[in-house]
């Protein structure tokens, strides 16, 4: 029953496909009895009362399903790395790119607030890359991505990496359309990191700890991490590596190239 | 500061309902918030003054109908209010639960003026 006249059409506004969702019904739209009219004195004030019942972030989920169709139909394996500023989310694509360059054909997104950097960086392995500056945006959405990948125009069976604004808070809401989200910590960080930003973890498939060179220098407690980083997400996958001395990259290799695989296999 | 992101969300989706209606402003919007959905109800204020400026909003009113964490532990499968996303279940004490109620973030409805 709907909740605001108490009619019989369902309240709810279920989306069911893309189609659908790009023209949401309102089912208030069923006459005219939604229509208050209130006489003033001279001007009758008319308002209308419209039950949505819509996401807030409706349009970046759609376009974000837009990507992901996008994805699947050119069986490309997308990854969205997320982290704090300095966690070496470029320092493990160069790591990725100079060491599989030649096996696998990567793009490459970069979002960062101002300047071309992160870009420059990339660019020295010969690889595509886009750079999106959001000027004073806190994260990259489904939009911007989209329009990269206008601009990128990656090959069917590639990988393309979308490196996220360096921030644990905002970019954990809005969904780009990749098959999974990568989470970057690095152990001068604090092990309670998860807790702290606990829906970055939670939407993270997997989680790089890197900078693990540094451990014998550091009051850092590894299992600690894990742990709380459990508590929260207790299907997420761990790797511990630093892209300094090279130590556990071959497992980050090995991990990528099973989402490849996994990519490549859906029919 | 992704709240201005979903103001700016609302206005989009609110002014393209004033359209449809060929309202001349919008009155009101109800909004549902889930308690676990990451949204600050202060920044969410700070970042409405902002973002409705000069838009069919600047003299719309929000309501935020809050919606409490609720969550099911897989082990136990007991039921229970939690606070964050890293509360354990109060009975076995197990951190395998299923969020079940929390994370809405929705426009339920919208008031317009014609």
């Amino acid at each position: 029953m709907c909740a605001t006249c108490g009619c019989d059409q369902p309240g709810m506004i279920k989306i069911t496909n893309m189609r659908d969702a790009l023209f949401p019904q309102v089912h208030h739209n069923h006459g005219a009895h939604h229509q208050i009219n209130i006489a003033t004195n001279d001007n009758a004030i008319k308002r209308t009362h419209i039950d949505l019942e819509q996401d807030i972030l409706h349009k970046n989920n759609l376009l974000a399903a837009h990507n992901r169709g996008y994805f699947e139909a050119k069986e490309i394996t997308a990854f969205n790395l997320v982290s704090s500023p300095g966690s070496g989310k470029t320092a493990l694509l160069e790591c990725t790119l100079r060491d599989l360059g030649k096996e696998l054909d990567f793009y490459v997104i970069e979002g960062d607030q101002q300047t071309t950097n992160d870009a420059d960086r990339i660019a020295k392995f010969n690889i595509p890359v886009i750079q999106i500056n959001t000027g004073k945006g806190c994260h990259l959405d489904a939009t911007m991505v989209k329009d990269a990948l206008a601009e990128l125009k990656p090959k069917d069976h590639s990988v393309v990496f979308i490196e996220n604004i360096g921030n644990l808070v905002c970019p954990s809401m809005f969904d780009l359309g990749e098959q999974k989200r990568i989470v970057i910590i690095s152990v001068t960080e604090g092990e309670d990191k998860p807790l702290k930003y606990p829906d970055m973890f939670a939407g993270s498939q997997l989680c790089i700890i890197n900078k693990i060179d540094l451990l014998p220098y550091l009051k850092f407690d590894l299992q600690k991490l894990i742990e709380y980083a459990r508590r929260i997400n207790p299907k997420l996958e761990f790797i511990e590596l630093s892209c300094s001395s090279g130590a556990g990259l071959d497992q980050w290799y090995a991990w990528l190239k099973r989402q490849f695989a996994f990519s490549e296999a859906i029919p | 500061m992704h709240e201005l992101s979903i103001v700016m969300s609302i206005v989009e989706a609110a002014e393209e309902q004033a359209m449809k209606h060929q309202a001349r402003a919008v009155e009101c919007i109800d909004l549902e918030i889930g308690n676990l959905s990451g949204i600050d109800e202060h920044a969410l204020e700070f970042a409405w003054e902002v973002g409705v400026k000069n838009t069919l909003l600047e003299k719309a009113h929000y309501n935020i109908n809050k919606v409490k964490g609720w969550a099911r532990c897989s082990n136990c499968d007991c039921e229970f209010e939690i606070k964050e996303l890293f509360d354990p279940c109060p009975l076995c004490g197990e951190y395998l639960i299923n969020i079940l109620r929390g994370k809405e973030m929705k426009i339920q409805s919208i008031t317009l003026l014609n």
